[in-house]
């Protein structure tokens, strides 16, 4: 019985090792993919246009609501040190920082995080990978990395996006609702965002970014090949629910390293 | 031109199961596929007639034993030189493995736009001139969905013979389809075969039609292989495997064209 345990473990710890080294050649391959001639162009937009417009409405309505609570949250903890005037540096810092990278990452692992798994697992367990393969198409090029560049651009910009709407809802809650002063609102902010802060918020996007289409594509890639994931349909709603979930959690993870390697 | 297309020898592969248990399914297994001509691979379930295919298109890694393609080893090739492997190959697939987002005649052109230099309209003319021949035309608009199963098979047939293959590979390619299209897709296979002049691979249950095309039939069981090079050799085998197989698959009384004859 002790033994048996002792097996598994050691089966699972090599499990966890090869699928490791599989996400390492993986990534390796779709990086090579990007450099690699034709480039595909018009896939590169239609990605671009899944992930970045696609996500639009969803980013917009997340940051607006997002900044519109920093500003009520930030009101009643300022007001009672009479600190109401440090309103815009509190939410514009949150959001840059930290707000804005995560929860854009967040969105867009369940938005188009979910559909690319789901896309390129069905590929998979069709044989249209194989097909490729066989037509001696790189797939990486032809599939994967269009959607790596589509994100790599995409992310950052949905994040820019998503901190200028939260802080325009921060400004709406903050100044037009609770009454605080629009120029100290705006001046706090201006005063207490450095450059620093934004290259942080720009490097934490960018590396989401990654995290995200990197597990996301991955986990349908090796959809067949996924321990416990099944067959057929199933396989793919198990990997999907897999990919955003650890796409998810690394993103968490990842956000703190890069906090306390780079603040 | 190699009168040998595809040999193996001494390949071996098995697979770890979840439960850590070895499972064997080629044990060191010899054969070869003369070129030109059509090797049908047949065996019960999961006695590795798919997994004998992967290893031929690379797509699987044998654990030893070497595999020759066209005289040239092609065990563990990797990159360019897999590349260059496949490019002697056309498959069709099981399920056709048409690209479902994309239509027929896009289907069919995806091998020349991505591995020739033909212009647009060079590839137009190809692509609709295979289409007439397999009588597709006037659905070349068409998604893969909105296609029977004799038509996605065909389809894939078109997309597999753009680049001209040396050898074709079907692996059960008439699942799903009615005994009269099945039929219809083993004459295409045949009238194709005859045009391009390709090495013909066909893995398939389908016994005993499919042994009317065959000119060798290779059948794997329990990690073994046995090679007739007639139907009737099959069924005069005296191997209680073959007989068990023989008797499931075709019944007693199954007689070919050749005896017919």
């Amino acid at each position: 019985m002790q033994q048996n345990s002792i097996a598994r473990l050691g089966n699972t710890g090599l499990y966890v090792v090869n699928d490791l080294g599989r996400m390492g050649l993986y990534l390796l391959q779709a990086v090579q993919g990007c450099f690699k001639r034709p480039f595909r162009f018009a896939e590169f937009l239609r990605q671009l246009h899944f992930i970045g417009v696609g996500s639009l409405v969803v980013i917009f309505f997340t940051a607006a609501s997002t900044g519109m609570v920093l500003g009520l949250q930030g009101y009643y903890s300022l007001h009672k040190f009479g600190a109401e005037g440090m309103l815009g540096s509190a939410v514009s810092l949150t959001l840059i920082m930290e707000m804005g990278p995560v929860l854009t990452a967040l969105m867009v692992a369940g938005r188009a995080g979910s559909a690319m798994c789901a896309e390129i697992g069905i590929m998979r367990i069709s044989e249209q990978i194989d097909a490729l393969d066989c037509m001696a198409v790189d797939p990486f090029r032809y599939l994967i990395s269009p959607k790596f560049l589509a994100a790599l651009v995409s992310v950052p910009l949905l994040t820019a996006l998503f901190d200028v709407v939260g802080i325009a809802g921060g400004y709406v809650a903050g100044v037009k609702l609770m009454g605080v002063n629009s120029g100290s609102y705006l001046e706090g902010m201006r005063t207490s965002v450095t450059n620093h802060d934004i290259w942080l918020g720009v490097v934490k996007s960018f590396v989401f970014g990654l995290l995200v289409v990197w597990i996301c594509t991955s986990r349908g890639y090796f959809v067949h090949q996924i321990r416990g994931a099944g067959f057929g349909a199933q396989s793919v709603s198990k990997v999907t629910t897999q990919a955003v979930v650890l796409s998810s959690i690394s993103v968490l993870i990842f956000d703190y390293l890069l906090t306390a390697v780079l603040l | 031109m190699n009168d040998i297309a595809i040999e193996f020898k001494d390949v071996e592969k098995s697979f770890v199961r979840e439960d850590g248990d070895r499972q064997v399914i080629l044990d060191k297994v010899n054969f070869t596929i003369p070129a030109g001509k059509t090797t049908v691979i047949a065996g019960g379930s999961g006695q590795g007639k798919s997994v004998t295919l992967k290893l031929v298109l690379g797509l699987m890694q044998a654990d030893s034993g070497q595999i020759f393609v066209a005289g040239r080893e092609s065990t563990n090739s990797r990159g360019r030189e897999l590349e260059e492997l496949r490019s002697h190959f056309g498959v069709l697939f099981q399920g056709s493995a048409l690209f479902d987002s994309l239509t027929v005649f896009e289907n069919v052109a995806l091998p020349l736009r991505e591995r020739t230099q033909k212009t647009e309209s060079e590839i137009r003319a190809q692509v609709l001139s295979t289409l007439e021949q397999l009588e597709l035309l006037g659905h070349e608009e068409k998604f893969p969905a909105q296609l029977s199963g004799g038509m996605r098979k065909r389809a894939g047939l078109a997309r597999a013979l753009q680049l001209k293959p040396e050898i074709m590979l079907f692996d059960e390619p008439t699942t799903g389809l009615d005994p009269v299209m099945t039929q219809e897709i083993y004459h295409l296979f045949a009238r194709t075969q005859k045009q391009i002049g390709y090495t013909s691979i066909i893995v398939s249950h389908d016994i005993p039609k499919v042994f009317n095309l065959a000119d060798q039939v290779i059948v794997l069981y329990k990690g073994g292989m046995d090679i007739f090079t007639s139907p009737e050799a099959i069924q005069w085998s005296q191997k209680t495997h073959i007989k068990e197989f023989v008797k499931t698959t075709m019944g007693e009384i199954y007689q070919s064209h050749l005896v017919e004859q």
